[in-house]
């Protein structure tokens, strides 16, 4: 039944072409007839449709274009396809039906500039929110029984609690990758002990609260993001705004509290697994038993290193939840957003998390806390 | 033709865990015509539609579809009858990185890779006009389109491998009234135009008035009704009832009434005895 189309190109007596169609000028069966009627040079005056089986629009189109292109009649067509080729005329060509797109300098150029002014808004933006969370908070202070304590249970069992698993495990083996890769390399020296050293000072200083922030921004500042990017494309919080519920107490401020003060916990459980991987290690591999292990870490570690984590881990919560609601906060328009707001937060968070941590590096030399 | 029912479900049964939503349900949708179905919500219009097109595995029946067998295929099985149906999902379901000319490109580049690029673009651009768009909607993506430009260019990409058969899941849902007038007013031409058959979902009663030829009714699992809507309205099933005589069917069909007084030609009412 599936006759390929075809057509001739015949000469009438007075001179003029006439194109003759046959078979079925359908969609599967007219591939290799558009090049050939686009590369027709002869004037045509006709084209004749008597003796086609079928047409459906992909051939009225051929068709139509044909006839327009040579100013021809189309005879011989049955009420199908003169419906069709009715239905296909009219189309407006003079529109590209492809985006105009800048030449590709153009285009780089424009993209520098975009970024940098969507990253100089970006800050701006971010340092309002900052303000307005900080804000809401005092509010809060003032007007505690608006605070929503359910709400920071809630998000400190999620930030918190629901990490320990991922960031214990993570730190143990980070912990014994510190003790391995020092071992290896004190050895050399016939130094060896001096691998506690390595691991008290950078889990407890460094690693411990880094890695858990790491941890958190990807656990939770992702979360935050989708979770309020969600409610802002499903109205949600236009929805409590006009209710009279204020986004940055209900949303913000619960999310930020709760990070903040698992940040600290989390961190220091973080440390304390690291030191039990990298302990562990000692003991298998260097033969230090556990109560030599303690005692060396007890001497070689001194307070102001847990001092310092301490210090920074409340400021990184407060970064990630921060970026992470901000950017959730950013969301407009379509679903394809949130996951472009999240991707951002976390990389936002991690991002910041990374600077500051060059700055307290700094500060707390400086200080003499080294 | 060798084959008066285009679609044969016969025995369908649906379930999702405790929860029955078919049950040996029955259905024939006949060349060349418009069949409307309604329901309730949660009577399982949607459900069927995808059981037909093979979304959903039924739990049991049997459905055919331009006389092949559907249930029990794979997504890569069965493509020549899939190159002769397409489908409008509730919200256009575009494709949300690519430009609306490029949506409509979408299956004919999947199944005729060898047509040129150029003739992509004028394929694009007329089954664009023949749903009713403007032309530079062509290179618009569709975020930027408004709900009802949406659905147009969903038909338009259903339209794109010039099917037979046309799947419609509530195609006026969310437009104003004069956008699904003319929404329906596209369908209707465009089932004369291009012979198509159309299965129809929808709740909108100036729909079912407007162009449906006939209306199958889905309740307590299967369907309890098929027929002209004026058959429809002589059965005495409560739901029905309700349904087409409740004050929006009676406004509904008020409105039809004035509109066909108006025309001078209703092929519709004047080829019924």
């Amino acid at each position: 039944m599936a006759e390929a189309a075809d057509f001739i190109l015949e000469q009438s007596p007075g001179g003029d072409g006439i194109i003759r169609f046959s078979g079925r000028l359908a969609i599967a069966n007219v591939s290799n007839l558009d090049e050939r009627l686009r590369a027709l040079g002869e004037p045509v005056k006709q084209i004749d449709l008597s003796s086609i089986d079928h047409i459906d629009t992909v051939g009225a189109w051929l068709v139509y274009r044909t006839a327009k292109e040579h100013d021809a009649e189309i005879i011989g067509a049955d009420n199908d396809a003169k419906r069709l080729i009715e239905a296909v005329s009219g189309v407006d060509e003079s529109d590209p039906v492809k985006r105009v797109t800048p030449s590709s300098l153009n285009r780089f150029l424009a993209e520098i500039g975009h970024g940098v002014a969507i990253a100089f808004s970006t800050l701006l933006d971010f340092l309002g929110f900052v303000g307005q969370v900080v804000k809401a908070g005092f509010v809060l202070m003032l007007n505690p029984s608006r605070f929503r304590w359910h709400a920071v249970v809630q998000h400190f069992d999620m930030v918190g609690v629901r990490a320990l698993g991922i960031v214990g495990l993570m730190s143990f083996l980070i912990g014994i990758v510190i003790a391995q890769q020092g071992a290896v390399q004190l050895r050399q020296f016939g130094a060896e002990v001096f691998t506690i050293n390595l691991i008290g000072r950078l889990t407890f200083r460094e690693l411990g609260i880094l890695m858990t922030a790491i941890m958190v921004a990807g656990r939770s500042g992702s979360a935050f993001a989708a979770q309020i990017g969600t409610m802002k494309i499903t109205e949600e919080i236009d929805a409590m705004r006009t209710i009279g519920v204020v986004p940055a107490e209900a949303l913000v401020v619960p999310r930020v509290i709760a990070t903040v003060i698992m940040m600290p916990l989390l961190g220091i459980y973080a440390s304390l697994m690291a030191i039990i991987g990298g302990g562990l290690l000692c003991w298998i591999v260097l033969e230090i038993p556990p109560s030599t292990f303690v005692q060396r870490l007890r001497e070689v570690t001194p307070m102001t290193d847990f001092w310092i984590g301490l210090i920074k881990a409340p400021v990184f919560g407060a970064i990630i939840a921060m970026a992470g609601c901000f950017q959730g906060m950013q969301v407009q328009g379509n679903s394809e957003q949130v996951g472009l707001k999240t991707t951002a937060a976390v990389v936002q968070a991690i991002f910041l998390v990374i600077v500051l941590d060059a700055f307290f590096a700094v500060f707390f030399s400086s200080i003499g806390w080294d | 033709m060798a084959e008066p029912c285009i679609i044969s479900v016969r025995g369908l049964t649906n379930r999702f865990g405790d929860q029955v939503v078919h049950q040996d349900l029955d259905l024939d949708v006949r060349r060349g015509e418009i069949l409307g179905v309604v329901g309730g919500s949660g009577t399982g219009k949607s459900v069927l539609m995808r059981s037909i097109i093979g979304l959903q595995q039924p739990d049991a029946g049997e459905i055919r579809v331009f006389d092949e067998g559907m249930v029990g295929k794979e997504e890569d099985e069965a493509t020549d009858v899939r190159r002769r149906w397409g489908v409008l999902f509730q919200g256009g379901a575009l494709f949300s990185t690519l430009t609306v000319a490029e949506n409509v490109q979408v299956p004919l580049r999947e199944f005729y890779p060898d047509f040129s690029s150029q003739m992509l673009d004028e394929i694009a651009r007329y089954k664009i006009h023949l749903s009713g768009l403007p032309a530079e909607a062509a290179h618009k993506f569709p975020s930027e389109l408004s709900g009802g430009m949406r659905k147009r260019a969903g038909l338009a990409r259903a339209l794109a491998m010039d099917p037979e058969l046309l799947f419609l899941d509530e195609p006026t849902a969310g437009l104003d009234p004069i956008g699904a007038a003319n929404f329906d007013n596209l369908t209707r031409n465009l089932k004369e135009t291009l012979g198509l058959t159309v299965f129809l979902i929808t709740h909108d009663l100036d729909t079912l008035y407007a162009i449906c030829d006939r209306v199958a009714v889905l309740a307590d699992h299967k369907v309890i009704a098929i027929g002209p809507i004026e058959d429809l309205l002589a059965t005495d099933h409560p739901w029905i009832k309700e349904y087409f005589s409740g004050p929006r069917g009676r406004a509904a069909r008020r409105g039809h009434a004035k509109k066909t007084e108006n025309s001078v030609v209703d092929k519709q009412l004047q080829g019924r005895p």
